[in-house]
């Protein structure tokens, strides 16, 4: 587990951090997610000892994070960056050696990983003749040639088309189900909503809430159902003890005090005519994230 | 915090493998560097050109002696022309009387005339200047004593100046502002942010600096190679006997001097973001490469200039040589010279990476000197 424990730092007179902690669980994909400027890529850098905090630690297990175990982290810059003039494979060559590996073991790696992200035929091409969104995988690819331990990914899937988002879905969650701790930031709420396990809401330097995804999403919630009838359900404003939200002919959206009272709705829906669904309504992230940063 | 859901795996059992080595990290670096430049076309094609204008103009330089001297058409009345057929490199029209001399001087058609007779003295004609070849020839000339019969001669010392003053440019220039390219590459396309995630700043540095120089080592080394081959191909004695220790000085400092030089590239290139605004900030060091250049054009037969700029460290391995070829120096001048610069460069690379790791990882507008040296890390 990486921990983040009070972590503060300031470029110039700007204090970016202000007190940032919380922990990215191995095994679990952490989304990340802040305005522009809230802090994230500064977080993510210090992590890396690419910058150095000017008070806090980072923790690996409980023990402070060492040189070692950093540079197994695999890592993706929010600002693409490859060689340009390089071949695909011989930057993951390249990085591979740099972070350990031997030139065979990296060559090895490389070859399989460009296989899986669907890029091996592009994998002697210079970097900059490949598409956007080639080059997108060639940098995921760079993040992963060395078996990481860890993944620490900024914006990982701006930019990215939609078939290139699932493969790189895929991807990280295999590296998250092999057991290792996986944070990265997005500004897409939807595709945070769809994969991350854990959320870390980051505003000015502020962690504004982290935890699981569905106890973020709990407490900041009221209890709501949607019920959808063939019918009319009108009649739901009439039930006491129960406030309707949204309602549109056949559906409708309210808030019960008790999961009884919820029921007992269901029950006279049942009893008026055919139920088309009922369930529980969880509220999108992008509520919850303009009210916990607001 | 997740108290919800426990991990239901562990992580995987890290083969704990160390950071890369210091070392090890400066070799996959260099070596890097290394292999970009060769296989660039760009940089084969200038490499060859440059040896070959240097295989050019050695070749030239052995064969000068032949090439600066021709033969002057004179022109002479029968009593003057007996003693002007005497003279080196002179071809004589005879003709009947001075006023004809006077006719073919004006025309053109012989450069020089010359009329009157051994006895009552000659009279030497010229079109618009005085040829003063001729003059000499029929002068009569003191006695002279060489001390030194074998100093270099001047226009010689000037050509070897020339081109050890060349030759250190633009390599310094050539491998500098390579070095320069590739650091702000790396800061311009962010994959230094990927870099220093694995290395440390200095190994990344180092191995730049390691990488351009070996290239420009053996470039260097050819160019010796070349010079001293065509030595021995021709027999030229002024270039095997005379040159050869200066070449090897020139080598040694070089190699210093350069390693000096390409870290402080280095540093520059990295206070910007941008290839466009690397001109400007590289424009200082340019000057320094260029100066001694200059100054070993203008100066290259005046030992004191010479004495001070041996001494200065940007200029050493320009200047020692030279002194050393016109015989001017001490043997132990030599290595102070060598020392002063070992130390500046020592000077250079501490400067260097420290600048260079504090300003890699600020993008936007070039970063000012003054603020990378106070700020801390």
């Amino acid at each position: 587990m990486i921990s983040l424990r009070g972590i503060n730092r300031s470029f110039g007179d700007h204090q970016v951090l202000h007190d940032v902690s919380f922990d990215v669980v191995p095994g679990r994909m952490t989304g990340f997610v802040g305005a522009n400027g809230s802090g994230k890529t500064t977080t993510m850098r210090i992590v890396l000892g690419v910058l150095a905090p000017h008070s806090g630690t980072v923790e690996v297990d409980g023990e402070p994070i060492t040189g070692g175990y950093r540079s197994r982290i695999g890592y993706m810059p929010e600002e693409r960056g490859l060689y340009p003039k390089m071949s695909v494979i011989d930057q993951l060559v390249y990085l591979g050696e740099l972070h350990g590996l031997t030139a065979a073991d990296a060559r090895r790696r490389g070859t399989d990983l460009l296989e899986r992200l669907g890029l091996a035929e592009r994998a002697g091409d210079h970097v900059e003749a490949l598409s956007l969104g080639n080059q997108q995988r060639a940098q995921i690819a760079a993040a992963l040639v060395h078996d990481p331990v860890a993944l620490i990914l900024d914006e990982p899937f701006s930019g990215l088309d939609p078939m290139a988002v699932e493969t790189t879905l895929g991807v990280l969650r295999d590296v998250a189900d092999a057991g290792a701790p996986v944070l990265f930031s997005s500004h897409q709420l939807d595709v945070v909503e769809r994969l991350c396990d854990d959320l870390v809401i980051i505003a000015d330097g502020r962690v504004r809430a982290s935890g699981g995804r569905e106890e973020i999403r709990a407490r900041h919630s009221s209890p709501e159902w949607t019920l959808v009838t063939a019918g009319d359900t009108g009649w739901v404003r009439g039930v006491p003890g129960v406030d309707v939200i949204e309602f549109d002919g056949g559906h409708v959206r309210f808030a019960a005090s008790s999961p009884e009272l919820a029921d007992r709705v269901l029950r006279e829906a049942v009893e008026r005519g055919s139920v088309i669904s009922f369930g529980p309504y969880h509220r999108p992230l992008t509520e919850i994230f303009a009210e916990v940063v607001r | 915090m997740s108290t919800l859901q426990q991990p239901t795996r562990t992580q995987p059992a890290a083969t704990d493998h160390a950071r890369v080595s210091f070392s090890r990290a400066v070799t996959i670096v260099a070596k890097r560097e290394i292999m970009v430049r060769l296989r660039s076309k760009a940089f084969v094609i200038s490499t060859i050109i440059f040896l070959a204008a240097i295989l050019a103009s050695v070749v030239l330089a052995t064969q000068a002696g032949s090439l600066f001297s021709s033969t002057t058409s004179v022109a002479a009345t029968a009593d003057a022309a007996a003693t002007v057929a005497q003279l080196p490199d002179v071809e004589v029209t005879e003709v009947a009387s001075a006023e004809e001399v006077r006719e073919l001087v004006a025309d053109g058609t012989v450069a020089a005339g010359v009329v009157g007779s051994p006895t009552e003295g000659f009279t030497v004609i010229g079109d618009r200047t005085a040829p003063e070849g001729i003059i000499q020839a029929l002068s009569v000339t003191p006695q002279v004593e060489l001390l030194d019969p074998d100093a270099p001669n001047p226009m010689l010392t000037y050509f070897i100046g020339l081109g050890f003053g060349l030759v250190f440019f633009m390599s310094a220039m050539t491998y500098g502002s390579t070095i320069a390219q590739s650091v702000v590459e790396e800061k311009q396309t962010r994959i230094v942010e990927i870099l220093l995630a694995a290395i440390p700043a200095r190994a990344l540095l180092a191995g730049k600096v390691i990488g351009n120089s070996l290239l420009a080592f053996a470039q260097i080394a050819l160019v010796a190679l070349i010079v001293v081959g065509t030595g021995a191909a021709t027999g030229d004695t002024v270039l095997l006997d005379g040159l050869g220790i200066p070449v090897l000085w020139f080598v040694a400092l070089f190699t210093v001097g350069f390693v000096m030089i390409a870290a402080l590239y280095a540093a520059t290139a990295s206070l910007v973001s941008r290839v466009e605004d690397l001109g400007s900030a590289t424009s200082p060091i340019m000057m320094l490469v260029m100066i001694p250049y200059f100054l070993v054009i203008f100066f290259n037969n005046n030992p004191t200039v010479l004495a001070v700029m041996s001494y200065v460290p940007f200029s050493a391995p320009v200047a020692v040589p030279m002194r050393i070829f016109i015989g001017t120096s001490a043997w132990w001048e030599s290595l102070l010279s060598l020392a002063v610069l070992v130390l500046a460069m020592v000077l250079a690379i501490r400067v260097a990476a420290l600048i260079y790791e504090r300003s890699l990882l600020r993008t936007g507008a070039r970063v000012k000197l003054g603020d990378v040296l106070r700020s801390g890390s």
